[in-house]
């Protein structure tokens, strides 16, 4: 069972509690965009084995959306932080630094 | 004006631990930036209560205050003063961006006593941590109990309160029924078989 801490409401949250929201941190390509960058938003998504960024929502409890880094190897959870962020936050990406030398997720190492 | 009715007409069900289903009580959604003066002044003049910390949920007699998400607010009445109660929160806040919504009848209200087998009770229907060391008076815990939302806190060390939307009234007086069946005991928090 996977267990993430909400940072909205600090709730220990078990997944039976939470639902997936998919990959994060995607840049939006709408309307007057090209075709590649339109099709890469709607269908192409990193598949890692090892670190990962992912949405999650809180749907059971308080309802509010987090991110969440995590390993899709070991289930190892890394640190969930706040949904108001582009991009991973660096002392997350240090610490998970700390852990799995040279990881890198999309263009983020 | 009609007499409020409870979805299930104060059913009642005694196992390890007793379950009860409480008359309509009066309970107003907040929303708004709680951060506010204004918003935390508009709640706590509608209850007596103190405004409450993350997760908690504060009493003033039969009124009180539960924090629901970083947004909102559970402002709980008496069933009788829920509609007044909405519109002098709405009065006061009314140039403050916010929300308050009189939901008294959308929600059905149950009462669990029995102490440690009321924790039991609960624990088999919510994924949460109800060891008395983690969970007591004071807390407000949202969650799931089987397949519906519910959120409960504890009025004292041995009762619960637990509420849901009265549209499952039904479907959560049984769950908690058959988790509280007699022979169902686990004795997880020690309390013996």
């Amino acid at each position: 069972m996977l267990i993430l801490e909400c940072p909205n409401c600090g709730v220990m949250a078990e997944e039976a509690e939470l639902v997936p929201g998919g990959e994060a941190h995607l840049k939006r390509f709408g309307p007057e965009s090209s075709d590649a960058d339109f099709e890469g938003y709607l269908f192409q998504r990193e598949n890692p084995r090892g670190v990962h960024f992912e949405r999650w929502r809180h749907a059971h409890g308080c309802g509010k959306w987090f991110h969440a880094a995590r390993c899709t190897q070991t289930l190892e959870v890394f640190a969930t932080y706040p949904a108001q962020t582009t991009a991973p936050p660096q002392d997350i990406r240090d610490a998970i630094s700390a852990k799995r030398p040279g990881w890198t997720w999309r263009e983020i190492r | 004006m009609s007499d409020p009715a409870s979805a299930l007409g104060g059913a009642r069900f005694d196992g390890l631990a007793a379950i009860e289903e409480l008359a309509p009580r009066g309970m107003i959604t907040l929303r708004g930036d709680l951060g506010m003066t204004a918003l935390q002044g508009a709640a706590t003049a509608a209850t007596g209560a103190a405004f409450p910390a993350r997760r908690a949920i504060a009493w003033k007699g039969d009124r009180a205050l539960g924090w629901m998400s970083p947004d909102e607010i559970l402002v709980m009445v008496p069933y009788d003063a829920a509609g007044d109660a909405a519109a002098a929160i709405t009065r006061k806040l009314h140039e403050t961006h916010h929300l308050a919504v009189d939901v008294s009848d959308a929600r059905s209200v149950f009462r669990l006593s029995g102490g440690v087998a009321a924790r039991e009770v609960l624990a088999k229907l919510c994924p949460v941590d109800l060891s008395a060391d983690a969970f007591g008076p004071g807390q407000l815990r949202r969650t799931r109990a089987a397949q519906v939302p519910v959120a409960f806190w504890m009025r004292d060390a041995e009762t619960f309160e637990l509420i849901c939307f009265r549209s499952v009234a039904r479907y959560v007086f049984d769950l908690l029924s058959v988790a509280a069946a007699p022979g169902g005991a686990v004795g997880y928090f020690g309390h013996g078989a």
